[in-house]
């Protein structure tokens, strides 16, 4: 023990400055998102004046009433909720279907249909975009809501993940159910469905995030205003950046549709950081 | 549950219930079921598109349709393009600026904040923040730090009555810019990747070393570093995947210029198929970029089976 806390005041010193520094950093990173919330309470005639007087009152809430009045950023808030909400509730059933078949029940063809999905990890999205966007193009799914949710089903993440999960659980589970003369449906839905909450609860945030955050598949197809998602509605809105005019504005834009993801962050730290590392390793 | 905790109390219902257990790995046509769902969307929305792909790649196409075989002509139109060229150069150069940064970065920040304190846990998130935002944003962020006369950098140089650097207008520095911004936006997941590793290295190692008197730095460059090697290259690879794809920050911070300076494979890729709408080559493009993902994925691969034979 008393090694221990004797390498402990050895270390204090060094560890301090190494807090230190991590803190110091830290400000640095958050510089940036600070200077943007600045701007975003400024006039955008005082700040065409005088950027220092971003330093100093008077600040002002007026970019954020003008929202309100003026912006189409709810509509696109909107259609970001509908988009990511349904596919995040289609890919959490189909996965949990096909992540429970794969571990658990036997079909012909099982295992080469498993690594043919888990081949498709490997393929990037522009490998696919083209075809897709032609084919949605023939079908005219473009600028509709299921054009824009439709090629996100097809990520082979949820069905790997969930494969595994269920393999996880012991078989006794199962057998025992059967022996009670359950459906193969009802020991999926009523027995294992419940103990992958945790899973369920993992990949629905990876997928709401990922396709809240998605720019490239929404750019090309819903190219429409009125079907813009939120990201592609921000980033239209950049393109009269260069004139100040509107800077506290366009920051103020930036600043409420940041703002939800960096709060839903605050709450569901542990499982998005869970998510994200998960879908990066798998 | 209780009907099968009275062994015997039926015998034929018990029969049919051993039957079902056996069944349970037969081979059926009906449990396909389960699976059928997603495959149908696995296989019209990649399978087949990966195909069409191909396909596409040999073709001269446009937006409604495809036009005559062309063979490997896409191909050798974007060899003898210099601007394709140029774009291959630009992303490699955008991994090689970004990759070891990410890597070390993100290795430093796990060791500094591998400890179980208030601290070291806010710090955690406040640096994994950045990678929840959309590229929309985080670029927004960043050219009102970069952009002339008015960003932040200029803002700060301007105190020192000094000029900041041009990094999105010098051709030379538009890249690094972008860099900046990637890093900022992607230094989260190194971090977390490193830091779930770092947990997993056995305690009994640190005590003994301490029992041993080692130094700090002793027991970094031969204890823990050896025993994270394998998570460092894991997370290269990742990185190497994940930013050979650049496209939104480029294309939102200086639409690939000056001079195409800044422009990488996917961006040429987009331009030639949604803008000008030569399909054929930008198919075939995006065939290129394939294959040099799928190097690094399979790299990814081999490493993470040897991580299961290990452990």
């Amino acid at each position: 023990m008393s090694s221990v806390s004797s390498g402990m005041v050895g270390r204090s010193a060094g560890d301090r400055i190494v807090l230190m520094l991590t803190i110091a950093m830290a400000i640095v990173m958050m510089a940036p998102i600070a200077w943007v919330v600045a701007l975003s309470l400024k006039d955008n005639k005082e700040l065409m004046t005088d950027m220092n007087s971003v330093f100093h009152v008077p600040y002002t809430i007026a970019n954020y009433i003008n929202i309100l009045a003026t912006s189409s950023v709810f509509r696109w808030i909107l259609n970001s909720v509908i988009v990511s909400g349904v596919l995040t509730i289609l890919t959490l059933v189909l996965s949990s279907l096909a992540g429970y078949g794969f571990a658990r029940l036997n079909f012909p063809f099982r295992n080469a249909l498993l690594i043919l999905v888990l081949l498709g990890l490997a393929v990037p999205e522009q490998a696919v975009l083209i075809a897709r966007h032609q084919l949605f193009s023939w079908l005219k799914f473009h600028n509709t809501y299921h054009g824009l949710i439709l090629p996100g089903l097809a990520a082979p993440f949820g069905v790997f993940l969930m494969t595994q999960y269920f393999r996880a659980i012991p078989k006794e589970l199962d057998e025992a159910a059967l022996l009670d003369n359950a459906s193969r449906f009802k020991i999926f839905w009523k027995v294992l469905l419940p103990l992958t909450l945790p899973a369920q609860a993992t990949l629905g945030i990876f997928t709401f995030l990922s396709s809240w955050n998605d720019y490239f598949w929404p750019l090309i197809s819903g190219t429409k205003k009125e079907m813009y998602t939120l990201t592609i509605g921000i980033a239209s809105t950049q393109t009269n950046f260069a004139q100040s005019e509107g800077l506290g504005f366009l920051m103020s834009q930036a600043v409420f549709a940041g703002a939800p993801i960096l709060i839903l962050y605050l709450f569901f730290q542990k499982y998005i950081v869970t998510a994200v590392s998960g879908a990066a390793v798998r | 549950m209780a009907e099968a905790a009275l062994p015997g109390s039926n015998s034929s219902a018990a029969a049919g219930a051993r039957k079902a257990v056996q069944d349970l790995n037969a081979p059926l046509w009906r449990n396909v079921l389960f699976v059928s769902p997603y495959l149908f969307f696995f296989v019209t929305l990649l399978v087949v598109p990966l195909f069409w792909g191909i396909w596409l790649s040999l073709h001269k196409a446009d937006a409604f349709g495809t036009g005559r075989f062309v063979g490997l002509d896409n191909y050798f139109r974007l060899f003898r393009d210099k601007i394709f060229l140029q774009v291959v150069g630009n992303t490699f150069y955008f991994v090689l600026l970004t990759v070891p940064a990410l890597a070390v970065i993100g290795l430093l920040l796990a060791l500094a904040l591998n400890r179980n304190t208030r601290t070291a846990a806010a710090l955690r998130a406040v640096y994994f923040a950045s990678s929840v935002l959309s590229v929309t944003i985080v670029t927004l962020i960043w050219r009102t730090v970069f952009i002339g006369n008015f960003g932040l950098l200029a803002t700060v140089y301007g105190w020192f009555g000094a000029t900041a650097p041009a990094f999105l207008s010098d051709p030379t520095l538009a890249m690094i810019g972008i860099a900046i911004a990637t890093v900022w936006w992607c230094i989260g997941l190194p971090m977390m990747l490193f830091l779930s590793a770092l947990q997993q290295v056995p305690r009994e190692i640190y005590e003994a070393a301490s029992l041993d008197n080692a130094s700090r730095w002793r027991t970094l460059w031969h204890i823990t570093l050896p025993s994270i090697r394998r998570t460092f290259v894991l997370v290269i690879i990742i990185e190497i995947v994940l930013q050979f794809q650049l496209f939104g920050q480029a294309w939102l911070m200086t639409k690939g210029g000056p001079n195409n300076a800044s422009k990488p494979i996917v961006l040429y890729i987009y331009e030639a198929t949604f803008i000008k709408w030569d399909l054929g080559l930008g198919a075939a493009a995006s065939e290129i970029l394939f294959i040099l993902i799928m190097i690094a994925a399979l790299a990814q691969y081999f490493i993470s089976r040897r991580k299961g034979e290990e452990g």
